[in-house]
């Protein structure tokens, strides 16, 4: 999608604002169905210190996260070349766009280097039965789909990988489907939340910056406002 | 009129516009931003070719990534340099006021945005900082946001937030002596879990937290993000207005009484309507300690470790993992445990208040043999006023290292690291794996509890003690 494309869409989904003067940056990528086979972390409150430890928030750039992603749980003592055969990201089973993990992910710390590492190192999609707020909001900030189903159904997505580490799961974010096909040919289907706002934004490329810019003038216009009817 | 509660009231005056069935764009009052969050933002700024939109309604610190020793000399870690020294380029390029490293005021953002008066009843305040929740215990809605968000704010003072819901923790009864603000929240939050208040803005109201002081509350409020919750808040009170009176950036004379007038409206009229509503007794509450590796898991003083047949099915495998992560089995207590290592700082138990109690109890006492314990002043203000009270005096008598302020071992951005293997009694909020650095094993507690097992060099019953 052109520049002018790019307008157009968003003049279309976002009828009563003013469109914003597009400067000279990359274009997001848009994302719309995922088929991918899946990575599994059968854990519960994975905390954002644990996808990308402090240590390594020293970058002033948003790229380059994805090697340190899980580090800790990835390596033996810090070390690259000790790598931990248990840890899911070090398993040659598991391959794939998606995340499935534990309920809670993203606790913690509101670092989006989080985000970043988890969408640098390939993942378009984290699924969970539960998701901590801030994570979630950064997650669709870089495109990355934070999924949440309910907690049987993630039981039921882990077996179906335990039983076929390359099973195919459909994340379809136009119908907000996900569907999964297990081993013994017995189909799983589910639908998924998300707010209709997001997923314009998701399908079109568009981030929340588009649209606040696209609102300046009401912004001060509320600035010049008495702060509140409760003013004195 | 419909009855409301605090945070509607602040929600509503703020509100720019709701998008259908979508999210609303918020006004931001107060922007804190950092080192560690804001160069990825600033930089999205370069690109767009925008300005920061009220470079006037953002205040800069640098404290995540800062030494907290030898603070004149230039940074020795080139990469910490680099992002300290971005902090300062970014600023001065975008006309934003920086209290950065050798400055009266820097300290730990949280620290600084209340006792300069920057952070003020009824605003809105973000910071690309989880604990951000902090300065709700002034009457604020307030919370931590991602980068991305940083830059959203930055170009336009505003940010797309959807209502949460809200929930309203009673708090009544007597505190015991030796028990203090710290436990209460390590107390809520063992009880609703690390998650169980996500997708909420939490108000602490009751009598037990209005006869708390402003440092007290913003202990609580400060970890309302361990249960989940998008941010706490506690309604402004005559606690509240004397601790801001004379700060250097609340208002002064005519502004004051006006604000004051405004501020007496922030409160949850009778009768408004929670989405939750819990009950806590002070008085059931006892010293606490977490043994595990999320701040949920948490437990009183004397009490032991859950026994794995008590813990729910499908959170078998990651208690087991966190037990033995931490190096302790289940049916334990903690109770007599070996320290290693006592760190009482962060955002927090940094603040006066948290030192002078610390000191009193260590006053003439001294440091067991092997545990080593750092004093991280929350800011420079805190590192002066423990200069002139004497408190200095106290921790150097008793073995303690009193540093320069910071985030430090909170988080071990710096090299404020504790070691493999070795367990350490934080003040800080998290006990997460390798939060304190790789394979460093973390209880939380109160700063009286972690100033008890400084001198005993155990896990230790204040209430012993005093």
């Amino acid at each position: 999608m052109n520049l002018r494309e790019r307008e157009q869409k968003l003049k279309t989904s976002f009828p009563n604002s003013r469109i914003p003067e597009f400067p000279n940056y990359e274009i997001m990528k848009a994302i719309n169905k995922i088929v991918s086979s899946a990575v599994p972390l059968n854990i519960e409150n994975v905390d954002t210190d644990q996808i990308i430890p402090a240590r390594f928030l020293k970058s002033t750039n948003r790229s380059g996260f994805g090697k340190n992603l899980f580090r800790d749980w990835r390596y033996e003592n810090d070390d690259e070349k000790k790598p931990r055969p248990e840890f899911t990201l070090n398993d040659a089973r598991y391959t794939g766009k998606i995340l499935v993990a534990g309920k809670n992910f993203g606790c913690g710390s509101s670092r989006e280097h989080a985000a970043w590492a988890l969408k640098d190192y390939g993942f378009d999609v984290v699924l969970s039965s539960f998701f901590a707020d801030i994570f979630k909001n950064n997650a669709l900030n870089n495109f990355c789909l934070p999924v949440t189903v309910s907690d049987e159904f993630l039981k039921e997505i882990f077996e179906a990988i335990d039983g076929d580490a390359l099973t195919q799961i459909t994340v379809d974010l136009e119908s907000q489907r996900i569907s999964l096909e297990t081993r013994d040919k017995k189909e799983l289907k589910s639908a998924f939340e998300i707010s209709q706002y997001k997923k314009t934004c998701l399908l079109n490329g568009y981030d929340d910056i588009d649209y606040l810019l696209s609102m300046k003038e009401e912004i001060t216009a509320f600035e010049n406002k008495p702060l509140t009817p409760n003013a004195i | 009129m419909k009855p409301k509660t605090l945070f509607e009231k602040i929600w509503e005056t703020h509100v720019v516009k709701t998008i259908d069935e979508g999210p609303s764009v918020l006004y931001v009052d107060k922007h804190f931003i950092h080192e560690v969050t804001s160069p990825q933002a600033f930089k999205g700024l370069e690109e767009r070719g925008l300005p920061v939109f009220r470079p006037q309604q953002i205040v800069a610190t640098a404290d995540h990534n800062v030494p907290t020793e030898n603070q004149h000399l230039p940074i020795k870690e080139a990469l910490s340099r680099l992002q300290v020294d971005t902090l300062d380029k970014n600023c001065k390029k975008f006309g934003v006021e920086l209290y950065g490293l050798g400055h009266p005021y820097q300290g730990i953002v949280h620290v600084i945005g209340p006792e300069m008066g920057f952070t003020q009843p009824g605003m809105t305040i973000v910071c690309g900082d989880s604990h951000t929740s902090t300065h709700g215990a002034f009457g604020t809605i307030a919370f931590g946001i991602g980068t991305s968000e940083v830059e959203m704010v930055m170009a336009t003072q505003c940010l797309m937030q959807t209502k949460p819901k809200l929930m309203r923790i009673h708090i009544d009864g007597r505190l015991h002596p030796g028990v203090l603000s710290k436990d209460i929240i390590l107390y809520i939050i063992s009880k609703i879990s690390s998650s169980g208040a996500t997708g909420y803005a939490v108000e602490y109201a009751g009598p037990t937290v209005r006869a708390l002081s402003m440092e007290a509350r913003m202990t609580i409020c400060n970890m309302s993000i361990e249960m989940g919750a998008r941010c706490g808040l506690i309604a402004p009170d005559e606690t509240t207005f004397s601790y801001m009176n004379g700060r250097p950036f609340a208002p002064q004379g005519n502004e004051w009484n006006r604000s004051l007038a405004y501020w007496r409206t922030l409160y949850t009229d009778t009768d408004a309507v929670f989405d939750a509503e819990l009950n806590i007794n002070a008085s059931d509450i006892e010293p606490m300690i977490t043994y595990g590796t999320n701040p949920g898991m948490g437990i009183a003083i004397s009490g032991h470790i859950p026994n794995l047949r008590d813990v729910e099915e499908k959170e078998k495998l990651s208690f087991e993992k966190s037990l033995h992560y931490m190096g302790l089995e289940p049916g334990m207590g903690i109770k007599g445990k070996k320290v290693d290592y006592v760190f009482i700082g962060s955002c927090t138990n940094s603040r006066i208040e948290d030192l002078r109690l610390v000191a009193s109890f260590v006053k003439g006492k001294q440091k067991a043999k092997d545990v080593e314990v750092w004093i991280v002043p929350g800011s420079k203000q805190v590192e002066k006023q423990a200069h002139e009270e004497g408190i200095d005096k106290i921790f150097e008598d008793a073995g303690f290292i009193l540093r320069q302020p910071g985030c430090s071992a909170c988080l071990g951005m710096n090299e404020d690291k504790i070691p493999a293997g070795k367990y350490c009694i934080s003040t800080s909020n998290r006990n997460f794996e390798g939060r304190q650095g790789p394979n460093a094993r973390t209880f939380l507690t109160s700063p009286l509890t972690a100033a008890a097992a400084a001198i005993t060099g155990r896990v230790s019953d204040i209430r012993e003690l005093i």
